[in-house]
């Protein structure tokens, strides 16, 4: 286990390697001039002379490549342009945010998800099948920017139950910084209304973001949960007289969680793609709008130093998915 | 079985499926919409109107006008040809692309397998929507280029998938039996590989079709896409967004026919991968 753990956590390594590959090209040379995109077309000459030498692009591209992973390795990821500070503290501000809002957005794709598909699974043919269906294709087919504004225009513009955006309301000052996570650090700071209005801030986001992984992850339970519920030892099960409820819950269902498993990586990344979106409806500040801004300015350090961050998140998790559902399913770590 | 009967076949299990037929009829409509459009649409879509912004739908504006008085129906309407575009060139491309490099490492394995699949790799390291984002704001946001991005974020899919199809045909005997006839690695790939993994592609293909008009849609919400003032329907969800709740018509209208062209790729999708796939077929 531990040997496939080392093996993986390389391959993450020479992947991660790759991807400032890709993003270094993407963002130095499809643009014909960074700089000239930048300053438009009437900035005088050495302005721009100046703003190449300060980011080495007078230098020929392999050179730019090796200055550049040089220091992405130490950590400098260069200052950006649109905030004037180091894209690092840009980094470790908004991500908290982010990993707050895609975390309670992943789980709750779990949770409803997994729960949906068994009750799909065990009432098969049945309304709530159907219901569950019905909302999974939902799910998938629509754009998080338009669930986003529609159920802001029902819980926020007509209902007004919900906030509108934000973490909290601009009469509130932020908790102590400890974390960055607004719920958590309000409840370290022993401030239980910031909290209630933390939690309150995250709930349209969260559940925007999360009708994606819903959807899959009830289908594949749904299905992987008729395959458990056929096999002969839930028979055996129900044939020893167990409850039915301790059948489904007990016997089948944790074997129906192994393929959950596997899709949990792709609804990580979808979940992330969501975040970005919601982040820009609801005036999140996370790292999705600050690299949606980043790529509107053209602010390359900014860009690449996101973008990065982003792909490393989703290679975390990918990581995790692969190491517990090695750790669950022993077959395939001698493979 | 010749191929007529094959496709009868398929035909009949389409019919018996409902949601499948839904499928088609929405994306019949679709295509409809996006090849009349312009011949049945009411306005002008670009023509600005300083008196009639953000009217109320009537009549005259079934669906509204926008914040520059263009009437909403004409906008979605030519929006449909726009969204048909993204359907039908970045699924191609993005297939061209993934397949070759895909049959190619599957059929020919060693070395050239191990380089393109790590490629691939680090394409698929990216959050799909992030990469088409770095790609869209480098080439320069608009229609294009958008294109040119989802196409780019799509052909892993297509690379692995032909990939693990040409693995597993390569040592069945008809390919041995082209080869000792002679013929060349370029012609069992493409006439010999490619056709027995045209049904699995084929799925790929439609459900590709909704994710590319999903991400374009995206990126013109984003401001990476398309630019205004092109009736893209996610470049007029933006602009909608500013007018809630008072005129909810100028983004619900262009979300509903986003929606409804997704939803259809994905049934149309599913219902070819139950048809094609006997195994499922009961």
């Amino acid at each position: 286990m531990i040997q496939y753990a080392i093996r993986r956590l390389l391959w993450m390594v020479a992947v991660l390697f790759g991807v400032m590959t890709i993003i270094f090209f993407i963002s130095r040379v499809i643009p014909a001039d960074p700089v000239a995109a930048l300053l438009g077309p009437q900035a005088p000459p050495e302005v721009i002379e100046r703003l190449k030498a300060k980011w080495d692009l007078d230098k020929p591209l392999w050179n730019q490549y090796g200055i550049f992973l040089w220091r992405a390795v130490q950590g400098d990821l260069g200052v950006a342009i649109s905030t004037n500070r180091p894209v690092t503290s840009d980094l470790a501000q908004f991500f908290p945010p982010t990993f707050e809002l895609a975390t309670s957005a992943f789980l709750v794709s779990l949770l409803v998800g997994i729960l949906l598909g068994v009750i799909s699974a065990t009432r098969r043919g049945k309304l709530a099948d159907h219901v569950s269906r019905v909302v999974a294709l939902v799910g998938i087919s629509m754009p998080v920017f338009w669930v986003g504004l529609l159920l802001l225009l029902l819980f926020y513009y007509v209902l007004h139950w919900l906030p509108g955006g934000g973490q909290l309301p601009f009469y509130m000052a932020a908790p102590t910084r400890v974390t960055g996570l607004m719920t958590v650090d309000s409840l370290l700071a022993g401030q239980p209304d910031i909290f209630v209005e933390a939690v309150r801030h995250l709930v349209l986001p969260t559940v925007v973001v999360s009708f994606y992984g819903i959807a899959v992850i009830s289908r594949i339970t749904r299905s992987s949960m008729l395959d458990a519920l056929g096999e002969d030892y839930v028979r055996t099960a129900r044939g020893k007289g167990l409850r039915e409820n301790r059948v489904v819950l007990r016997h089948a269902l944790r074997n129906a969680l192994l393929p959950v498993i596997t899709t949990c990586g792709i609804v990580y990344a979808r979940t992330l793609e969501g975040a970005v979106i919601a982040e820009t409806i609801f005036s999140w500040p996370g790292l999705g709008r600050y690299a949606t801004n980043a790529f509107l300015a053209v602010d390359f350090p900014a860009v690449v130093g996101a973008t990065g961050f982003i792909a490393l998140m989703f290679a975390g998790t990918n990581l995790v998915v692969d190491l517990s559902y090695a750790l669950v399913n022993p077959r395939i770590r001698y493979t | 079985m010749n191929k007529s009967s094959y496709v009868l076949d398929a035909w009949r299990h389409m019919r018996r499926n409902p949601t499948t037929v839904v499928g088609l009829v929405i994306i019949a409509c679709f295509v409809v919409m996006a090849a009349l459009g312009p011949s049945v649409s009411p306005h002008d879509p670009l023509r600005t109107n300083a008196i009639g912004k953000l009217q109320a739908p009537s009549s005259l504006h079934p669906f509204g006008t926008d914040q520059l008085g263009r009437d909403i129906l004409s906008r979605v309407l030519y929006g449909a040809r726009i969204s048909l575009w993204v359907a039908l060139l970045a699924p191609t491309v993005a297939g061209l692309i993934g397949i070759t490099l895909g049959l190619t490492a599957g059929y020919l394995g060693g070395k050239v397998d191990n380089v393109i699949m790590r490629i691939t790799d680090m394409f698929m390291a990216f959050p799909q929507l992030i990469l088409a984002m770095a790609i869209s704001a480098a080439l320069g946001p608009n229609l294009q280029n958008a294109i040119v991005a989802v196409a780019l974020t799509e052909w892993t899919f297509f690379a692995r998938l032909s990939r693990s199809r040409a693995i597993e045909v390569r040592e069945e005997e008809f390919i041995e039996a082209a080869r000792a006839m002679g013929a060349g690695r370029l012609r069992i790939l493409f006439c010999h590989v490619l056709p027995v993994s045209v049904s699995v592609l084929i799925v790929q293909l439609t459900l590709a079709m909704g994710t590319s008009i999903r991400t374009a849609a995206s990126l013109g919400f984003l401001g990476l896409g398309a630019q205004p003032p092109s009736p893209e329907w996610g470049v007029m969800i933006t602009a909608g967004r500013n007018y809630l709740p008072g005129q909810w018509w100028v983004s619900t209208f262009p979300g509903i026919a986003i929606f409804f062209v997704i939803l259809g790729f994905n049934l149309l999708g599913d219902g070819i991968r139950d048809v094609l796939d006997p195994r499922l077929r009961k």
